[in-house]
């Protein structure tokens, strides 16, 4: 039964991390906007072609 | 919606269209690689981008691009002055820098495309990033070399012209409130976690080692409970603490009570180790609290409800010193000083007119329609804005003591806090709930210490535990969070549930005109006299060979018919049009032109020299007005409270019908004197407006609604923000607030089914944390789902809103 109540602390700890997690992302802002990287994300990277040689 | 269309922008020699913006070419002065363009603007942008390998801007969307014609240069100097600087930039380490401009002008993929890339434009910015909601651009440059005037000039050349306004230096800089997000979080970790540690009393394990378990476990959650109550339940415990002390019963108090009654015994249970506790009923009753709150919460950031007059004036004025002229931030000008105003740009403060034409349109601060024609040494105020060629105005007083801002003044505008005049519905509920529970509490507790004491206890606290009225708490957040939600996608956004109570108790409109009722910028022009067919179809000749404005107006007036020729036709720039037609002179223009008497407005028409009539511009009335206001009428009062003349009564009388009060030539604090009055009256009045002069009104009103025709320009601070052609639809939207308040009743007795059941197992002594753990969350689970869906429900029948429309509209 030991097994258990080691695992349960485990995975409070991995819970745990997670929650971490959660709350560096609201701290920093990354729900701020949920809409832009939506568009962001089609862009292409396509300068090489079209940019003057420099 | 993204196209990825290749639109070439090879294409405007056939065209005609600008290889920029796509609009009308006039003619072919602006030319570059044997592209077309319509003006220097639109040619910079094109050659910027071409140089910087940039575009691509024109393939992400085609229609990115807009015409930059009629844009001023503005070279932002005021922002490199160290206080006004220190105002814009979030941050600084004195190498870099970040700054955010609003730049109303983001309208599509292509925009935060370019706007991205403002590295390869100028490489002193590091990182630019875009918010599309809340059309901002922030931006981190190197400070050293890179002036913030320098940065605002490189974004107008792209064609993206900061926004800049007074309001941006004097508000404090707001943090964006994160605290709720984190309590979610943190709660749903407890209430995932908590109901996996009581596993072992769900599933009724109770032998051997086993009992071990769940005695460990039922630790462990006594230690996740603590943050439960400390932080996650904290701001509630509080709120009911405060209205205890300003002897008020509110809404938290009842929920306060079940949540200190559910730790209080869960610990007892699990410290005594009598039984497991219900921790996990009270982690699930909090974060379902906090969804609603959220829920209720979510605010749109596009749009603000709390604008001042700073956020119409602009930061800066032109001023004129003897060596030139130089822009000088708002709150340095003084009297005495000399300034320019630009056609379309805002008269910055109380001034005396000290050269050029001024043509002054004051309809957004006074509420008079047609502009005003000012000669050079009278008095001009702040607020109004040039319609003619530049101006130069000696002021007279600072910004803040103009005579239109004095209402800023008032108490209204001073006094903060709760403009909600009847008290909340949640808190009149809580009212009667908290009296209920006690009650039925208190009965319990003194049956079982008559009868069986060692019970008197547990069915004491299980009746605290069950009948705590989390359903009635989430009935309305989520009902009226939703409402909120389905009239903003229909374009009428509620400021908050607040707004959304008062909107359904109003019992008197009142309405202003100019630019409420009437499209602002949009005037039709009326003849004052019967035409007959012959003079008509002079006229209809005449303005034909004139590009004006005003005479493409009057032959749209003049409707089709055949055109006669003119013979020696004029055009005098300013003045008018004459010309002859069949023998006859006409002649179409001003009074001085037409040798009429100076004070007869309009614009004249004269046949042989013998004045045949003139031709008024009469504002244009928003369209289903009619239809709205006799549907109105059935349930308000309704009245019309102008700043301008009474030239247009009869034409409002007809729509107001007789009982209405129409009052005109009203100034901004008589406006909100007379909100002031009808209240006294009893009434809860709601006012619809426009302008700064029903700033006043707005605000006194219960609920204020202001029309805008879009959603960048400024609106004074109000209740409820609705798009100019949803104004038609205020009646279905006031029927259906109110029926909204009758869902949430029907929840409140949904809810009460369902603690009926529990306090049947409560008052007898036999509630199980099991009981408690499926009863509750199911009840809150019904009311959400029933409140969600009915009011979408009602909305798809009352307002004919579905889900689908809009959401592209983002």
């Amino acid at each position: 039964m030991k097994i258990i109540l080691f695992l349960a602390v485990i995975s409070l700890l991995v819970a745990g991390g997670f929650l971490m997690a959660f709350l560096w992302a609201v701290r920093n802002g990354q729900y701020e906007d949920d809409y832009t990287p939506s568009i962001r994300i089609l862009f292409e990277d396509n300068f090489k072609h079209t940019q003057k040689n420099d | 919606m993204l196209t990825l269309e290749r639109a070439t922008p090879q294409q405007s020699v056939q065209t005609g269209c600008c290889t920029h913006c796509g609009e009308e070419i006039p003619n072919e002065d602006f030319q570059l690689d044997g592209q077309l363009f319509c003006c220097q603007g639109c040619m910079m942008v094109f050659q910027i981008l071409q140089e910087n390998g940039l575009s691509n801007f024109y393939d992400i969307d085609p229609k990115a691009a807009f015409s930059l014609k009629g844009q001023s240069k503005e070279t932002f100097e005021y922002l490199d002055d160290p206080d006004v600087r220190k105002k814009f930039i979030d941050f600084s380490d004195g190498k870099m820098a970040r700054v955010h401009f609003s730049l109303p002008q983001i309208h599509c993929a292509s925009c935060v495309w370019l706007l991205e890339q403002l590295g390869r434009l100028d490489e002193r910015v590091y990182r630019s990033q875009v918010n599309f909601l809340r059309k901002e651009v922030h931006i981190t440059f190197d400070e050293k070399r890179l002036p913030l005037s320098k940065l605002a000039t490189l974004l107008s050349r792209i064609g993206y012209k900061p926004l800049i306004r007074l309001a941006d230096t004097t508000t404090t800089k707001v943090a964006t409130d994160r605290s709720l997000a984190i309590k979610i979080g943190v709660t749903g970790f407890l209430f995932g976690n908590i109901m996996l540690f009581s596993f072992p009393e769900y599933l009724g394990l109770e032998v051997g080692a086993d009992t071990l378990l769940k005695k460990y476990f039922s630790y462990f959650n006594l230690i996740l409970g603590l943050p439960l109550l400390l932080f996650s339940g904290w701001s509630y415990l509080q709120s009911a603490y405060l209205g205890l002390k300003q002897r008020q019963l509110n809404i938290d108090l009842p929920i306060s009570i079940g949540i200190l009654a559910l730790f209080g015994r869960s610990a007892f249970e699990i410290l005594s180790q009598s039984g497991a506790g219900y921790f996990d009923s009270l982690a699930g009753l909090l974060f379902f609290l906090l969804l609603g709150k959220w829920f209720q919460q979510r605010t749109y950031h596009q749009l603000s409800f709390d604008r001042d007059y700073k956020s119409y004036f602009p930061l800066a004025a032109t001023l004129i010193r003897p060596n030139g002229t130089e822009q000088v931030a708002l709150d340095r000008l003084d009297t005495g000083d000399r300034v320019l105003v630009r056609s379309g740009e805002l008269i910055p403060a109380d001034g005396i007119l000290g050269k050029g034409a001024a043509r002054i349109d004051y309809s957004f601060v006074t509420g008079e329609s047609d502009p005003v024609e000012v000669a050079e040494g009278a008095e001009v105020f702040a607020g109004g804005r040039q319609t003619g060629a530049a101006i130069e105005v000696v002021l007279t007083k600072k910004t803040d003591q103009s005579y239109l801002i004095q209402l800023w003044n008032e108490k209204v505008f001073t006094h903060k806090g709760d403009s909600l005049r009847m008290g909340r519905l949640a808190d009149q509920a809580g009212r009667s709930f908290t009296i209920l529970i006690l009650l039925i509490a208190f009965s319990t507790l003194a049956f079982w210490l008559w009868t069986n004491p060692a019970l008197a206890m547990d069915a004491f606290t299980a009746v605290l535990i069950i009948a705590c009225p989390c359903a009635v708490a989430l009935a309305i957040p989520f009902t009226f969070g939703n409402v909120l939600r389905l009239l903003a996608r229909k374009g009428i956004v509620l400021k908050n549930t607040d707004s959304l109570e008062a909107l359904q108790s109003v019992t008197h409109i009142v309405f202003d005109k100019t630019g409420t009722l009437t499209e602002k910028q949009k005037g039709e022009v009326v003849f004052t006299t019967e035409l007959t067919e012959e003079s008509r179809s002079w006229i209809r000749s005449l303005v034909h060979h004139s590009a004006h404005p005003k005479s493409r107006k009057i032959e749209i007036q003049m409707g089709a018919g055949k055109r006669l020729e003119v013979v020696d036709f004029r055009e005098l720039t300013g003045k008018g049009i004459e010309g002859i037609i069949d023998g006859h002179k006409i002649q179409i223009g001003s009074s001085t032109f037409t040798n009429q008497p100076k004070e007869q407005e309009g614009t004249h028409v004269c046949i042989d020299g013998q004045l045949l009539g003139s031709f008024q511009t009469r504002s244009i009335i928003r369209e289903g007005l009619g239809e709205l206001l006799s549907s109105l009428r059935t349930d308000h009062k309704i009245s019309l409270l102008s700043g301008d003349d009474e030239r247009e009564a009869d034409r409002f009388r007809a729509l107001f019908g007789t009982e209405a009060q129409l009052l005109f030539r009203r100034n901004p604090t008589e406006k909100l004197r007379f909100i002031e009055r009808l209240q006294a009256k009893g009434e809860v009045v709601l006012m619809v407006g426009d302008g700064l002069n029903d700033a006043g009104a707005l605000k006194q009103a219960d609920v204020g609604l202001v029309v805008t025709d879009d959603s960048n320009d400024f609106t004074p601070a109000a209740d409820v923000i609705a798009k100019g052609h949803e104004l038609t639809a205020l009646a279905r939207v006031i029927r259906y607030a109110r029926a909204s308040r009758k869902l949430v009743y029907a929840a409140f007795g949904i809810a009460l089914l369902y603690n009926l059941v529990g306090l049947s197992y409560a008052v007898q002594a036999l509630l199980s944390p099991v009981v408690a753990a499926i009863l509750m969350p199911l009840s809150s689970l019904t009311i959400v789902l029933f409140g969600v869906g009915a009011s979408s429900l009602l909305a798809y029948r009352m307002i004919k809103i579905s889900s689908e429309i809009n959401k592209s509209h983002k």
